[in-house]
């Protein structure tokens, strides 16, 4: 049997491995320069989250000492804290990136869309993006998502095929094999692109701290005046606020994703420092989105049909 | 979900096997057991339990997330499950078992450093527990463990447990698996027995638990007897006054390493030049090992432009338009010869006819039979190509990575198969 000593599989000399968040970060490198090598028209959503603020500053990486090839894209609903647009505009302008903003405001106002019963407009954010899409003849959208987010997110593939109507459809997907990456896609189609897929919360949390990574002051712990209602705590704004026997009480409170203020809940926090919240996020016994999403809550499978439509 | 200040590693693996061996209940028991399923995730479960009138939680919900899966009550497509202990971090492939079993075994074991294969210790080794050991061997992960799973079904018989063992060890060296790279674990995933804590059930049984062997299996760091192999991805010229000259090549080491002062070639055109500096956006570095992205920056002004792959100078691969090689084919639609498709190998998509099939791995048997008219959904075959712009190519065997290729549909644009240059299969017999 000496075909079989030829090719027994045995470990190699090897020397040690990346650690963890390395290999995260090589691995999203790899994503962003190969988009930029096939694609005629990439774009970042950008909301001032952490986990877009990461993509920037993985974006910025990848080119360095050369300027981010595309540009930044923001879906904005109009429910946003201030801080975090503030924020926003501040990094487009400290990397010189040119930045998009579709309004949801703005299809309010012509009637192309209508406010929802229950006041969130996550679900509204659909359209706005799948046209800025198609106005800007985007070809590779860069997105946040990570797959522990949900069950339905941990079946998406790093390039993921969007057709004409932006839809996802879960039994079509391409296998990806090894770091081949096929982003084949006709005219009108688009690929999303998802360069931090294989991180989770808490490797976020690490490599921010480890990167020193500036994020908006909502995501460490601050006083507000909150609600609450479905076992979260919600801020009054623009969207509305307390309804009846919902009492409204200054809390020690923090987020932890940054979406439409109607729909998105804080935690209590003590948590100012990259530590705390590391910490916290650690001893956490709830996923960010079970704490923080009610628009995550509607049904069994809401974030599969909403990426369906064509939603992140 | 754990937190220490030292770094830690991470561990990529799958798992493969039959429909009903329990695969979803292992997954949610690793979770659960490495504290990994938060509360609000295991209320949804139990939620959704009662809705479907069972009285327990059925763990494979929390791995099955999709509206048909659920609906039909299995898995269809590859799905990535996250969890941490205090020593490794781990990205689980949850491959199917059902129906599409190549295809998805064969997208789980890519990036795979390790695979757990289940069996049933009712039905012990069976024909897709060969099917699927051949697969992960074709694709070469470098470690196995055979998980007996159930073996509460079978009150713990040591016996019986150790004729599987002794049945599958004979599979996996005649498919060229080294024993010192496949463990086996007596288990049961639906009560706990060896996979987060050993089992008072199996005294006799003296190896590690499967959590204890994932945490303690060594990583396959960069290969440093492998060869330097970066594809050139994209080349970083900032065109600003200060940084006039620069033109740096960047790309993620696919073998081997690189440090400044290595002789390279630059493929295909073969131009012979020096490493001047290796880089991230950090800094320089003095050394660059496999999967990690870096700049590279090179002593004389040549051409190499995003295709190109940048190779030691003293092990330099075939440039060659004729290529052997073996399909694992993953598409509905069937590869006849004389197709043209294109090829995606590392940076370079370029087109491709097939030429003639040669032998048709038979799953069933693990041998090869002789050759198809066609290889359809799920065949693995042997093919030769012919490519219009030659290719810088590695046999799969020795680099995984710049031996790996895709074929491509032009009019769909869809992946139809994964090619591995070479035979990494050469130890198995022919047919008869």
């Amino acid at each position: 049997m000496t075909a079989l000593e030829e090719t027994a599989v045995t470990p190699a000399v090897t020397t040690p491995a990346l650690d963890a968040l390395d290999a995260l970060e090589s691995e999203a490198i790899h994503v962003f320069r190969e988009v930029a090598g096939e694609f005629d028209r990439p774009v970042i959503l950008f909301s001032g989250g952490k986990d877009s603020t990461l993509l920037v500053h993985l974006a910025i990486k990848a080119f360095a000492p050369a300027k981010v090839p595309f540009g930044l894209l923001h879906v904005d609903t109009g429910h946003n804290y201030p801080e975090v647009i503030e924020f926003r505009d501040r990094v487009a302008a400290q990397y010189g990136l040119r930045l998009d903003v579709a309004r949801v405001e703005d299809y309010l106002a012509d009637g192309r869309l209508v406010e929802r019963a229950d006041g969130t407009r996550n679900p509204l954010q659909t359209q706005p993006l799948l046209d800025a899409i198609a106005e800007h003849r985007f070809d590779a959208v860069f997105g946040g998502g990570r797959r522990d987010e949900e069950r339905a997110r941990a079946k998406e593939r790093i390039m993921s095929l969007r057709d004409a109507f932006g839809r996802w459809d879960p039994r079509k997907q391409r296998p990806e094999l090894w770091n081949l990456y096929n982003g084949r896609h006709a005219p009108g189609e688009h690929v999303r692109v998802f360069p931090i897929s294989n991180w989770t919360e808490l490797d976020v949390w690490r490599y921010i701290r480890r990167e020193g990574i500036e994020l908006p002051s909502i995501y460490y712990a601050h006083e507000r005046e909150v609600f609450r209602r479905d076992g979260m705590w919600l801020a009054e704004g623009p969207w509305g606020g307390a309804r009846d026997g919902e009492k409204l009480e200054r809390r020690s409170i923090r987020y932890r994703t940054v979406g439409d203020g109607s729909c998105t809940g804080a935690v209590e926090s003590t948590a100012i420092t990259l530590d705390e919240v590391i910490a916290e996020v650690t001893a956490s016994r709830l996923t960010e989105r079970g704490a923080t999403r009610a628009d995550d809550r509607l049904s069994e499978a809401a974030m599969e049909d909403r990426k369906k439509e064509g939603y992140f | 979900m754990v937190d220490t200040a030292t770094p830690r590693d991470l561990l990529r693996f799958a798992t493969a096997g039959s429909v009903d061996d329990g695969k979803s209940t292992l997954v949610g028991r690793l979770l659960y057991d490495t504290k990994s399923v938060l509360a609000d995730q295991i209320e949804a479960v139990e939620r959704a339990s009662v809705d479907k009138g069972m009285s327990t939680p059925d763990l494979s919900l929390l791995v099955d997330g999709l509206r048909a899966e659920r609906e039909q009550g299995i898995t269809i497509d590859v799905a990535y499950r996250y969890f941490g202990t205090p020593t490794r971090e781990f990205v689980l492939a949850d491959t199917p078992g059902h129906v599409q079993y190549t295809r998805n075994t064969v997208t789980g074991a890519s990036t795979a450093e390790l695979a757990v294969l289940l069996v049933d210790a009712r039905n012990g080794v069976v024909s897709q527990t060969r099917r699927h050991a051949a697969v992960l061997s074709l694709l070469r992960v470098p470690r196995l463990v055979l998980a007996i799973n159930k073996i509460d079904l079978i009150e713990y018989d040591e016996a019986k447990i150790a004729d599987i063992e002794r049945e599958f060890t004979e599979l996996t060296r005649s498919l060229g698996f080294d024993d010192a790279t496949v463990q086996v674990i007596p288990l049961s995933a639906l009560v706990g027995d060896n996979v987060a804590s050993r089992s008072g059930h199996t005294p006799w049984y003296t190896g590690p638990t499967l959590l204890e062997h994932l945490e303690s299996v060594p990583v396959e760091g960069p290969d440093t007897t492998a060869p330097f192999r970066m594809p050139v991805q994209y080349v970083i010229r900032p065109r600003t006054d200060e940084l006039h000259d620069y033109r740096g090549y960047a790309g993620q080491v696919a073998s081997g390493t690189v440090r400044p002062g290595d002789e390279v070639v630059v493929l295909p055109e073969g131009h012979r030049t020096t490493v001047s500096e290796v880089r991230t956006s950090d800094g320089p570095l003095a050394a660059a090992g496999a999967g990690l992205s870096v700049t590279v920056l090179l002593a004389d002004d040549i051409d190499a432009p995003r295709g190109a792959l940048i190779a030691a100078a003293s092990d330099v691969p075939e440039v060659t338009s004729e290529i052997d090689a073996t399909l694992c084919w993953l598409a509905e639609k069937p590869l006849l010869p004389g197709a043209r498709l294109l090829l995606k190998h590392g940076t370079r998509t370029t087109q491709v006819i097939v030429g003639t099939l040669g032998s048709r791995l038979d799953t069933e048997t693990v041998s090869y039979a002789p050759a198809p008219e066609k290889l359809e959904i799920n065949d693995i075959g042997r093919v030769s190509l012919r490519v219009a712009d030659p290719l810088p190519v590695d046999a799969y065997a020795r680099v995984r990575t710049t031996g790996g290729f895709l074929l491509i549909d032009p009019p769909t644009g869809n992946t139809l198969a994964a090619g591995l240059v070479g035979d990494p299969l050469a130890a198995v017999p022919a047919a008869g």
